[in-house]
């Protein structure tokens, strides 16, 4: 019967009955006589009665018998993965910056499976108070060995207790974080008696005062009673847990940095379709509608060459200068290992139509900056195609049934005293003789997009664009002669 | 309207952006890297959430959070990320919250290499993780889709509170074609009806996958099975082209869809009449349609990159027909002639 069933409900901040648990006895808890769970739910739903703060209040349950503090405490409950309590409270706190996260958490969850997640988000400093529950071991999951387990204690997984030659120590998780700056509070206490829960009250109320001032990140850490997985008696846990864990586990407030430490607001977010159009750059993009050309010849381009010298960037111009012109185009990157490796190519296709891989493997044209990129891609140019290609790389012979033209582009933007710029000189040779289907103009215009941040290096590219295309035609002139 | 050359990992982020999406929270890992770089960049200028997570499992449980709290939130990552991502997403479905994951799919199995593959479909589109549940799963096939699938994928996800996968692969992500900026933007308010966000209209809300009473998760798993029946009912697109006479019927998706498209036309100058079939969702998968194609009597080839996993969804839908394959590994993109080959075997 209900009435003879031991009532903590009509506590502060506790709900009246647990509709959530069912059953017969609606104000009874499920948690075993003696468990740590009901005296620090108490003092959870205490702390935040009297700071005022429920409906501010989110708290993440474990997995572990506390997986059901939803059942008790009056405020909103979200379950987690085990050992992800700190990331999910990242994900609350940062999206609701008026949220009080609190994760409530045991030995295995925080300190084993989630330790990551527990030390990075105190790293972080998120506005968020940990509740870590240590009672040496793995409560619900049925006893098994726990990170703070103590040397020599029998756990289903120790059964002739815990030897550090083999499971290694007890870990101090308080110590742990206490190397880390960005904590504002962090204490360990104890659930042993009516003694040490005063003072465990007062480090609740702490914890959570921090989190309603937005200070940051605090963590209470509780040495925590099991008996029935232990298999004592209450006499006999609490002093286990006087005697025994507060001996490797020293009762202490580690830091209070909550006087000095400013709080952390975080502005709302920012909807607006002003706003986005403005970051995006929207206001000064023109509006390009791509119209279906069966007479335009599609036109694949490959340009290869060492990284740094504006491979990928020439390619980019060239579907900006297609772009510009209402043509179907694409812009792909070769982004494999060969990125880091000190060579890149870029594929680029231009078309009257929509276009189906992005990859170029036959090009009509390819843009050759080096040596080895000559000799990599020259074979695969199409019959009737075009290489053009740096002089520095030394005479090539041309395939059969392929153009081959040498472009001193180095030479050429040296000369104008600007030798990086020797892409926009192999740009200028391309716009000269690749026979793309694309005006004129289309080339120095691209320039408006590609440097529109760097305008001041507009007109001397459209120099050196020009003197490629130049040096191209002097060339097609002597070799006419 | 407005319209620049843009890759398709940053219209992930247009489009995100645009759809209401303030919580970015990611890991990085090649091809898919861009789209936390951009959100890096684009989400505080408008005072929008975004933390770089020290791990993917981390990463999805910011997401599994910010979902929590209602609000519209991204995760992008890509094959080794997505498989370590399983465990946040099964919780997602099973709490039933909405958010949008892209996974830019990279080559496997194991560390595998990081160019394009389309080997996380069954991953993608059977569950992933423990339990029964499904993502709903879009495929773009170009950079403007990247955008307007990341926009519908947040639309449907909140429709159904459910979690939606954008499944690219490395072309989609690195190439750059033109992109029409969204002309609308999606000022997003929380449904206080369930979500936990730390106000006094959330305080009595829960959000949560367990129910310990098998009776109860029986009840919940009938409840999610219905919502899938209602998505597949109701959700499944895709497109055509040069179907209606065709005889062989080229099946893809992504970025191997633009190739086969090719190949139509080659085959249809060589007077074979093959036509297109391209899921845009893959699940639901558009059943009906590949079952009205088998009834035609068309011969269907399956083009993907990877071991036929959606070849199996072709031949259980098509009623059992022979599906042939064509497919590439290992980062390699299926080329044009090899499909062509195929098509002149089969007609």
């Amino acid at each position: 019967m209900a009435a003879k069933e031991k009532v903590i409900g009509g506590h502060p901040g506790i709900y009246a009955t647990f509709p959530r648990k069912g059953g017969a006895a609606p104000t009874a808890t499920h948690y075993c006589p003696g468990c740590g769970h009901g005296i620090l739910h108490k003092l959870i739903g205490e702390a935040m009665a009297e700071l005022e703060i429920q409906d501010r209040c989110v708290v993440i349950s474990p997995v572990g018998c506390a997986v059901f503090a939803y059942y008790y405490l009056d405020c909103g409950h979200v379950q987690a993965a085990h050992g992800r309590a700190p990331a999910i409270a990242t994900g609350i706190s940062r999206a609701e910056d008026d949220a009080i996260v609190m994760a409530y958490q045991g030995d295995g969850d925080l300190a084993s499976i989630g330790l990551n997640e527990t030390i990075q988000a105190a790293n972080r400093g998120e506005k968020l108070a940990v509740f870590f529950i240590n009672n040496t071991v793995y409560g619900m999951t049925g006893g098994q060995m726990a990170p703070t387990t103590l040397i020599g204690e029998v756990t289903a997984t120790t059964p002739a207790g815990r030897d550090p030659r083999d499971m290694g120590y007890p870990m101090h998780i308080c110590e742990i974080l206490d190397t880390l700056k960005a904590p504002v509070f962090i204490e360990r206490v104890s659930l042993s008696d009516i003694e040490h829960i005063r003072k465990a009250r007062r480090a609740v109320k702490k914890a959570l005062q921090i989190q309603k001032d937005k200070l940051g990140y605090s963590f209470v850490e509780f040495l925590s009673p099991c008996p029935t997985i232990l298999r004592m008696d209450a006499q006999g846990i609490a002093k286990f847990i006087n005697e025994q864990m507060e001996k490797e586990f020293p009762l202490k407030k580690f830091r209070d940095r909550s006087a000095e430490v400013q709080p952390i607001i975080r502005a709302e977010s920012d909807y607006s379709k002003e706003s986005l159009d403005r970051v995006f750059g929207c206001t000064e993009m023109q509006c390009i509608e791509m119209e279906k050309d069966r007479e335009f010849a599609p036109k694949g381009i490959k340009i290869a060459g060492f990284g740094g010298q504006g491979v990928l960037s020439m390619g980019l111009a060239l579907a900006q200068a297609a772009f510009g012109c209402g043509r179907f185009v694409s812009w792909y990157p070769d982004y494999g290992p060969e990125q880091r490796g000190g060579t890149s190519n870029c594929s680029v296709i231009v078309s009257g139509e929509p276009i189906g891989s992005p990859v170029v493997d036959h090009p009509d044209v390819l843009v050759a900056f080096n040596r080895p990129s000559l000799e990599k891609f020259a074979p695969s140019v199409k019959k009737g195609g075009m290489i053009i290609y740096e002089s520095l790389a030394g005479q090539f012979e041309a395939p059969e049934g392929v153009k081959v033209i040498s472009v001193p582009a180095t030479q050429i933007a040296t000369d104008k005293g600007a030798h990086q710029a020797a892409n926009t000189a192999m740009f200028g040779a391309l716009m000269q003789a690749g026979n793309l289907g694309l005006p004129r103009e289309a080339y120095g215009n691209a320039f408006r997009v590609t440097f529109a941040k760097k305008p001041k290096l507009i007109p001397k590219n459209l120099d050196i664009l020009e003197a490629g295309a130049q040096a191209v035609k002097l060339l097609e002139m002597a070799s006419k002669k | 309207m407005a319209s620049q050359l843009v890759a398709g990992n940053s219209a992930v982020i247009v489009g995100a952006m645009y759809a209401g999406c303030d919580c970015f929270f990611g890991y990085p890992i090649t091809p898919a890297s861009e789209i936390l770089h951009e959100a890096s960049k684009f989400f505080p200028k408008v005072d929008r959430k975004f933390v770089q997570a020290e791990s993917e499992e981390a990463a999805i449980n910011m997401v599994y959070g910010a979902a929590t709290a209602g609000h519209r939130v991204l995760a992008a990552s890509s094959g080794p990320g997505m498989s370590l991502k399983q465990e946040g997403i099964t919780y997602i479905a099973g709490a039933e919250l909405p958010c949008v994951i892209v996974d830019i799919c990279r080559a496997g199995p194991g560390l595998g290499n990081i160019g394009p593959e389309q080997s996380d479909y069954n991953q993608a589109c059977k569950g992933g993780g423990h339990g029964c549940y499904n993502n709903i799963v879009l495929a773009p096939a170009s950079v403007q889709e990247m955008c307007d699938f990341t926009m519908k994928a947040f639309e449907l996800a909140f429709k159904y509170r459910n979690p939606a996968i954008v499944l690219a692969d490395g072309v989609l992500g690195h190439m750059v074609e033109p992109l029409k900026f969204p002309e609308t933007a999606l000022e997003h308010k929380i449904d206080t009806t369930w979500a936990v966000a730390g106000k006094a209209e959330t305080r009595g809300n829960l959000v949560t996958s367990i129910a310990l009473n098998f009776d109860e998760m029986e009840q919940h798993n009938y409840k999610l099975q219905e919502k899938y029946r209602r998505i597949k009912e109701n959700e499944a697109a895709w497109d055509g082209y040069k179907l209606d006479d065709a005889k062989v019927v080229l099946v893809s998706y992504g970025i191997s869809s633009r190739i086969a498209r090719s190949a139509v036309d080659a085959a249809r100058k060589m007077g074979i009449k093959a036509g297109l079939f391209r899921p845009i969702t893959l699940f639901p998968f558009p059943e009906k349609e590949i079952r009205r194609l088998a009834d035609k009597g068309c011969k269907f080839i399956s083009v993907e990159m990877s071991n036929g996993q959606m070849r199996e969804d072709i031949r259980l839908y098509s009623g059992c027909q022979p599906v042939e394959l064509v497919c590439r590994y290992g980062g390699n993109l299926i080329q044009l002639d090899d499909i062509v080959k195929k098509i002149k075997e089969v007609a």
